[in-house]
Formats: C-alpha cells, sequence, structure tokens
C-alpha cells in the first residue's frame, strides 16, 4: 500500500497527540502534575496542536475534502466515521478540561476522565479501521490495534516526560508510564510483524481466476499497459528490499534509544534530565515515522494476484 | 446508508462471465468505457490521454494468464469488474453513505454526490473493482449499466449491460442469479460456475465458468503419417522416384 504522507502524519501526529492528551489528563487528575495554568497551557495545547494538526493532514487524503463532513454521518457502520466522530467528540472535555486548568486553576476529574476515555476511543477506531479490512492480510490481524493504542500511549508519554522537564517539574510519572509503555509497545509490534510473516496466503494468482489447484499460473498479458489510481495505491513495492534493515532501524530509534535516554533523564532528575529525554523524543519520532512508513509499504492487497503476484 | 439491506435481497442481478469462451478481445472493456464514460457513471476521467504516461478510470479489466502445463496447459482470459458482493465490505466502511447496495436487485452503487474521495472502499474490496476518478475525485465502479438494465425507451434486447451486447463470443451474461430457475442460474447449475475467493466472505453475485476440460490430441483426428502409395498416377509416381 502506498504511504501517503497525509495518512503517516496523521496517525502519528494525532496518535502522540492523543497519547500526551491522555497523559496528562490523568497524570493532572491524580495530582502527579499541579493544577497551574501553565503546565495545562503547555501540556493540554500541545496535545490540541498535535491532533488537529494530524487531522488536517488526514484530509489531504481526500478527493473531496469540501465533503469532509459527511464522514460524520456512517458510525453505525464504519470504523472512519466512528473515527471521525470520536475526535472530534474528544474536544469537548479535552478544551474543557483545558479551560477549567488554565483558566480557573483547577483539574476537573470528569472532564480529565472523558479526555483520556475519548483519545483511547479515538486511536482505537484508527486501529479498527486497519484491522477490518479482510484484503489486507497483514492489517487484518487482532493485534493491530492494540499496537496502534501502544504506541500512540508510548509516544505521548514520552513527550509528556518532556514536556515536564521543560517545565522543570518532576517528570516521573509520566516518564514511568513511558518506560512501562514502551517495551509493551515495541513487543507487541514485534509480535505483529512475525505474524504478518508467517500468515497464509489468502489468495493465489490460480484462485484469482476461479482455478485454485492450478499450477503453475503465471500473469502473460496485463490487463493495461498503462498506470491506474488503483495500481498506485495498492502496488507500492519500494520497502520490501529493505524491510529487514528498516524494521532494526524503526526498532533501534524507537526502543532501544529512547528507553534508557528516558530512565537515565529520571534517574538524574532536574534541569540536567532534559539532555536525555529530548534525544529521546527525537528518537522516538525518528523511529515511529519509520515503523508507520513500514506499516503501509509493507502491506500487499490481493489485487496483486491480477497484477503478478503469486500469492498475497 | 452504508447498513447492508436486511434481509438481503433475494433478487440479484448479477454476470455470469464464460472463461472457456472469453478470447480477451478487450470489446467489453472498451464498450464499457464508451458507455460510462457519458451515461450514470461518467465522466471517467483520464490523465495524460495522449501524453508519455497515459493513465485513467475503467470500470472492466481483462487479463490473461497461462495456466497449467504441457497438454493441461492453457490461455485463460479473465474479465475483472465488480461482483456485486451479498457482503460488500466497500458499503459498510463507507463513512459518508455514499456506497449503497440496493435492495430490490442488490446492485453495489456510489452515490458520486456524497463521495469524499477518501478511497477507503477500494481497499476494503479484495477484486480490485473501485478505482478513484481522478479529474473528479470520487470513487468510480460498475453500475452494471443500471442507466441501460432499466431504461423502458430502450428496445429490450438492449436492456443489458454494456460489456454483454458488445462481447463477440457471447462469453458474457447477465439476469438475476437469485432465482435459480433463471438462465443465468442453469446456466451455472450446468457449467460448474463458480463464486471467486469464496474463503474471504464477500459473497461476490457474479460467477465465473470454468474453461471446458480439453480434448485430447488422439481423439481430434488420424495423425499425419507416409500414406503407402500402391496405385494410380500417385502409385506409378512413386515406383518411377524408386519408393
Amino acid at each position: 500500500m502506498r504511504p501517503a504522507p497525509s495518512l503517516l502524519l496523521f496517525t502519528t501526529l494525532s496518535g502522540a497527540g492523543y497519547g500526551l492528551l491522555a497523559v496528562w489528563a490523568l497524570a493532572g487528575l491524580f495530582g502527579a502534575l499541579p493544577a497551574e495554568p501553565l503546565v495545562g497551557a503547555v501540556g493540554l495545547g500541545l496535545a490540541l496542536l498535535l491532533i488537529t494538526t494530524g487531522l488536517l493532514a488526514s484530509t489531504f487524503h481526500l478527493g473531496r475534502p469540501d465533503r469532509a463532513w459527511r464522514a460524520f454521518s456512517q458510525w453505525r457502520t464504519s470504523w472512519l466515521s466512528r473515527e471521525a466522530v470520536a475526535a472530534v467528540a474528544t474536544f469537548v472535555p479535552a478544551v474543557w478540561l483545558a479551560g477549567a486548568w488554565v483558566l480557573g486553576g483547577w483539574v476537573s476529574a470528569p472532564a480529565a476522565l472523558l479526555s483520556a476515555g475519548g483519545a483511547a476511543l479515538t486511536v482505537f477506531c484508527t486501529g479498527r479501521i486497519y484491522a477490518t479490512l479482510v484484503p489486507i492480510p497483514r492489517w487484518h490481524q487482532p493485534l493491530t490495534t492494540p499496537v496502534f493504542l501502544a504506541l500512540a500511549l508510548a509516544s505521548g508519554a514520552t513527550l509528556g516526560a518532556c514536556l515536564a522537564a521543560l517545565l522543570g517539574l518532576d517528570p516521573t510519572a509520566p516518564g514511568l508510564a513511558a518506560l512501562l509503555a514502551l517495551p509493551l509497545a515495541w513487543g507487541l509490534k514485534l509480535l505483529w510483524w512475525q505474524r504478518g510473516d508467517a500468515r497464509a496466503p489468502v489468495a493465489t494468482a490460480a484462485a484469482a481466476i476461479g482455478l485454485p489447484g492450478t499450477s503453475p499460473v503465471r500473469l502473460v498479458e496485463p490487463a493495461h499497459s498503462a498506470g491506474s489510481w488503483l495500481l498506485d495505491e495498492t502496488g507500492f513495492r519500494v520497502a520490501r528490499r529493505h524491510a529487514a534493515k528498516l524494521r532494526r532501524l524503526a526498532l533501534g530509534f524507537g526502543a532501544a534509544l529512547p528507553w534508557p535516554l528516558l530512565a537515565l533523564g529520571l534517574f538524574v532528575g532536574g534541569r540536567a534530565a532534559l539532555l536525555f529525554v529530548v534525544p529521546a523524543v527525537l528518537a522516538l519520532a525518528l523511529g515511529l515515522a519509520i515503523e508507520r512508513w513500514l506499516f503501509f509499504a509493507e502491506a500487499r492487497h490481493t489485487v496483486g494476484v491480477w497484477y503478478g503476484e503469486e500469492a498475497v | 446508508m452504508t447498513a447492508l439491506p436486511d434481509p438481503p435481497p433475494a433478487r440479484r442481478l448479477g454476470l455470469v462471465i464464460d472463461l472457456d469462451t472469453c478470447v480477451g478481445c478487450q470489446a467489453c472493456v472498451v464498450a464499457c468505457k464508451e458507455w460510462n464514460g457519458g451515461g450514470a457513471a461518467g465522466p471517467l476521467g483520464d490523465l495524460e490521454p495522449w501524453g508519455r504516461a497515459p493513465s485513467g478510470t475503467w470500470l472492466n479489466r481483462v487479463h490473461g494468464f497461462e495456466a497449467g502445463e504441457g497438454e493441461a496447459g492453457r490461455t485463460v482470459y479473465f474479465p475483472r469488474s465488480c461482483l456485486h458482493c451479498e457482503n460488500a465490505l466497500c458499503v459498510t466502511v463507507c463513512p459518508t453513505g455514499a456506497s449503497y447496495k440496493r435492495a430490490e436487485d442488490g446492485i453495489v452503487l456510489v452515490d458520486e454526490s456524497k463521495c469524499m474521495g477518501c478511497g477507503l472502499c477500494a481497499w476494503a474490496c479484495p477484486y480490485g473493482a473501485r478505482e478513484l476518478d481522478r479529474p473528479s475525485g470520487v470513487m468510480k465502479k460498475c453500475t452494471l449499466c443500471v442507466d441501460r438494465i432499466g431504461d423502458p425507451s430502450l428496445p429490450e434486447e438492449d436492456r443489458v449491460p454494456a460489456c454483454v451486447a458488445a462481447c463477440p463470443a457471447r462469453a458474457r451474461h447477465f439476469g438475476d442469479l437469485g432465482d435459480p430457475e433463471s438462465p443465468v442460474s442453469r446456466l451455472v447449475a450446468e457449467r460448474g460456475g463458480v463464486e471467486l475467493l469464496p474463503e474471504l466472505g464477500y459473497r461476490p453475485t457474479n460467477r465465473y465458468l470454468p474453461p471446458r476440460p480439453r480434448r485430447r490430441l488422439e481423439a481430434s483426428g488420424e495423425r499425419l503419417e507416409d500414406a503407402p502409395a500402391t496405385g494410380g498416377f500417385l502409385g506409378w509416381l512413386d515406383r518411377l522416384l524408386g519408393g
């Protein structure tokens, strides 16, 4: 599948934004962060900025962005519609939480809980969009949604620890959340990769022409000599050759670097912690960008069996 | 509404395509592009149609395959278009309500005035039946020529999809696959018509008729051998030449 920049930006930025929103709301609720206006403004402001940027980026994926408002209508059947509804609905408690925190200097418990719940629900819907796509076997597996949720939490918590350190606060609460979420997320991701590699094909060239069991079957006359939108969208192949190397890079930048950096930052504490937590955020951002690019680039669609692939 | 009709439509209009007689001439492909370029599904946009890298929207494509080896080997032309599935995931994933399945005959359609061009339905279709039209930014797909099959102003023999009308090999048949007594259902029963990729669970309406078993070479006539020339002019010539 083609890794469209709009979708890479949307899933990574909004994922981190919703993760940060949940972490900041819960840390505020349980008193791990002070109910001071500046603390609320910086943390919730950045979370909402990331979420909004991601949502705006996603509209660049549309052929007719002027009709995006219609995506709120089909929540009864469509995960994409549910995601749109959840994403916008989460703004209500998030703005309420931010308003009370910044203007009133207090953390509203219902707003904090609803913000965290809305954030989790939105990312859950994002995962379900991909996990329910039967023709793309690598995405159509039970772990797809947990991986999205865990990576959103890990990136949001890491970002939260960095912000706390920047504000001169104790980064222990978001930092500990990140130290737990990072290995969980990348462990799930590793398992997701392995299961995706080991799965049996769901379609073969022989089955594609209604003659399962026939061997060999090979394409001799392509249906068209020129391009098509469908092939541009589903026939992306660049990643295959470098996939193993890119996975190691994603793990290195996304897990192996940020975890010890974050742990050191928490251990050192104070202003010196910034020397470790800022590079941890940057490394994780790079690791996530590679991971998300591979998520699309490595995924193959069953339509490939009509275009020369033996099995998908 | 992108919910599928419940209960599933009893009438299931669709195509039965004979892989034995399809010669891969692409007439159905061109007829489809021509009719739907201007009809209810039109226009079907092309980018750089006379340029170096042309690309465009087509609702029907024919792929040429070689299947099997040696005596069992054959060429199979495979026409691919929307199969109008009963369990159409392309409809239920649609976030805007543009995609729908008609309750009266099961035809899967796109209301282009609602489509926002997100492309998710094309991802959800395992058969690659949907293409986003780049010039207009909306999704296009086979309509089974709803603007032909339901048009009372056309002569009755023309109320079939353009691809069916165009096929010179009579390899394409149109009818109600929900009625076991319809000509297309009887054809499917007679020829052992198959459902494409049934394990994916989409329950497509269209059926493909597999190629008939090939007759063995020995049965097709005497092998060409040296005939003994015993009499007449050829016998004399044979003897003269020292046979």
